[in-house]
């Protein structure tokens, strides 16, 4: 792990410091209840089963919080505007674009990444072994989104006709452009594809 | 214009209650921007094109969601994501119609978050304005789209009036052939509007879309039995079938009876600012057969006052088609 000192965490420990320096002395006297007062910046999101509290900004998004404050880069920003997928993440188990959805809508939710995906022993999950063994990733940039909408999807229809599967896969796009191999990787998944 | 990755600043306020959320947004007025699912709002913000000091996020407000039946007919709060729409039983049984409309909206991620209230709400989708452009519109005194160099082949056919942008929900139409009533809160108590009227075209006012008044919520649409049952028909035709906006698209209610239309709602979205009534065909078809004849003979009718411009001819007989097919169906 010390090995990983890069230039990204240390990217990420400058704008960190300096996001703590700049909240010091700006906290909101919030009043949760009624609402009728700016939303409180300090909040403990509940992320892959683990309570992690973070300083989030009114006007965060999820996509953001996660990648940036909790060092969650696994989901990915493509678009930033709800347009590609990248950034699916689950949400009480309902898929959801995570740049496109306020850290602060959150709390009190489950929200279910990438990162949370494979068991705790490392083996992966059946739709993530199921994509590799049908070569459907590429670049692979889209992947984590593809495989949080297919998690929710067989979590909901464990045996989805390629029809359901299509249509629960359609809002991630995919560069590379071979859908068919993540639909195969969907099927696999669910134990209909030999 | 730059591209940002992340929001302005601005504060949140996080209601529970429909009279906080009045309460704020009765104080704040102008100065505030509600948000239900946000999939409208956050572009607008990212992309720096319109700038708010406060979100009201409705989303905790429980009050506002669901789905219930009353003594004539049902009432949907405005917070009803299109998901919930779309695998609503008393919806698919008595008005398929709206479930349909919503199952086409955007892509699955959008509709889990995205809710009914919003996707009429929701601003208009024509590119100079998206873009920030001192456009009509945006309060300036031009128009980029309807201009000979303008790329306008997804604006208006009718009722443009400077603007020429048309009208990007796919519920919206549903919710007119159902004859729906929009209910809208404020500080100042409840006022309804039909459905029909919740949409405002630029004649009556160029920087909104919809009737809501600074400081007013709408908080639930209500649908009648009037059509409850009827035989319906919707079609989006649009680029993608994912994510995009429609082209055209047509809601459309029948009440058949020995073969024969009694009555009929047809509505169109993406042709005009508003949804668009097809009331001279609705009253050629009554009494007629519900088949293909009958449409062959009203389809050219559909379009008649249609002001084409340099791009989008191709929605006249894309418009006149799903007329046809609606009928025929």
């Amino acid at each position: 792990m010390n090995s990983r000192l890069t230039r990204r965490r240390f990217i990420k420990g400058v704008i960190f410091s300096g996001a703590a320096a700049s909240t010091g002395a700006s906290f909101y006297l919030a009043n949760a209840q009624s609402g009728q007062s700016s939303a409180e910046r300090l909040v403990t999101l509940n992320i892959n089963g683990r309570n992690r509290p973070v300083d989030v900004l009114p006007q965060e998004t999820l996509a953001h919080t996660l990648r940036y404050k909790l060092d969650l880069t696994g989901t990915k920003l493509g678009c930033n505007r709800g347009e590609c997928g990248a950034c699916t993440v689950l949400i009480d188990e309902v898929p959801n674009y995570s740049c496109s959805v306020l850290t602060h809508n959150v709390k009190g939710k489950t929200v279910t990444t990438i990162e949370g995906i494979k068991a705790a022993d490392g083996t992966l999950h059946a739709v993530q072994q199921a994509f590799i063994d049908e070569n459907s990733p590429q670049c692979g940039f889209c992947t984590p989104g593809q495989v949080m909408s297919a998690v929710a999807l067989l979590r909901s229809n464990p045996r989805p006709t390629r029809k359901e599967a299509l249509q629960a896969m359609s809002g991630n796009l995919y560069r590379c452009g071979a859908y068919e191999h993540y639909l195969n990787g969907v099927m696999r998944a669910s134990g209909q594809l030999a | 214009m730059p591209s940002h990755d992340v929001m302005p600043n601005m504060d949140l306020y996080q209601p529970v209650q429909v009279e906080d959320a009045l309460a704020i947004a009765d104080r704040l007025a102008e100065r505030g921007w509600l948000v239900g699912g946000g999939q409208d709002t956050y572009g607008w913000l990212k992309d720096r094109a319109k700038s708010v000091e406060a979100l009201i996020d409705l989303s905790g407000i429980e009050s506002l969601r669901g789905i219930k039946e009353t003594a004539d007919g049902i009432e949907i709060g405005a917070l009803t994501t299109l998901t919930e729409i779309t695998g609503n039983d008393l919806i698919t049984q008595r008005y398929s119609v709206l479930s349909d409309a919503a199952g086409r909206v955007a892509s699955p991620q959008i509709r889990n978050i995205g809710t009914l209230g919003g996707n009429v709400s929701q601003d208009v989708r024509c590119w100079y304005y998206r873009r920030g452009l001192d456009c009509y519109r945006a309060g300036g005194n031009l128009c980029y789209a309807d201009t000979p160099e303008g790329m306008n082949r997804e604006h208006s056919l009718f009722e443009a009036s400077r603007c020429v942008a048309a009208s990007p929900s796919d519920t919206a139409p549903a919710l007119v052939a159902l004859d729906a009533t929009m209910v809208i809160q404020s500080s100042g108590g409840e006022r309804t509007l039909a459905a029909e009227d919740y949409f405002v075209g630029p004649a009556i006012d160029i920087e909104n879309t919809t009737a809501l008044r600074p400081g007013e919520i709408l908080t639930s649409v209500r649908i009648p039995s009037t059509w409850a049952n009827a035989t319906f028909y919707f079609e989006k035709v649009a680029d993608r079938n994912s994510w995009d906006f429609a082209l055209v698209n047509i809601a459309a209610a029948f009440k058949v009876s020995g073969g024969n239309i009694e009555d009929s709602r047809i509505v169109c979205g993406a042709v005009q600012c508003t949804p668009r009534r097809v009331t001279n065909v609705e009253n050629a078809i009554r009494g007629q057969a519900k088949n293909s004849s009958t449409a062959e003979s009203v389809a050219a009718m559909s379009t008649d006052g249609a002001r084409v411009l340099a791009h989008n001819g191709y929605k006249v007989p894309l418009m006149q088609n799903l007329v046809k097919r609606a009928i025929s169906a």
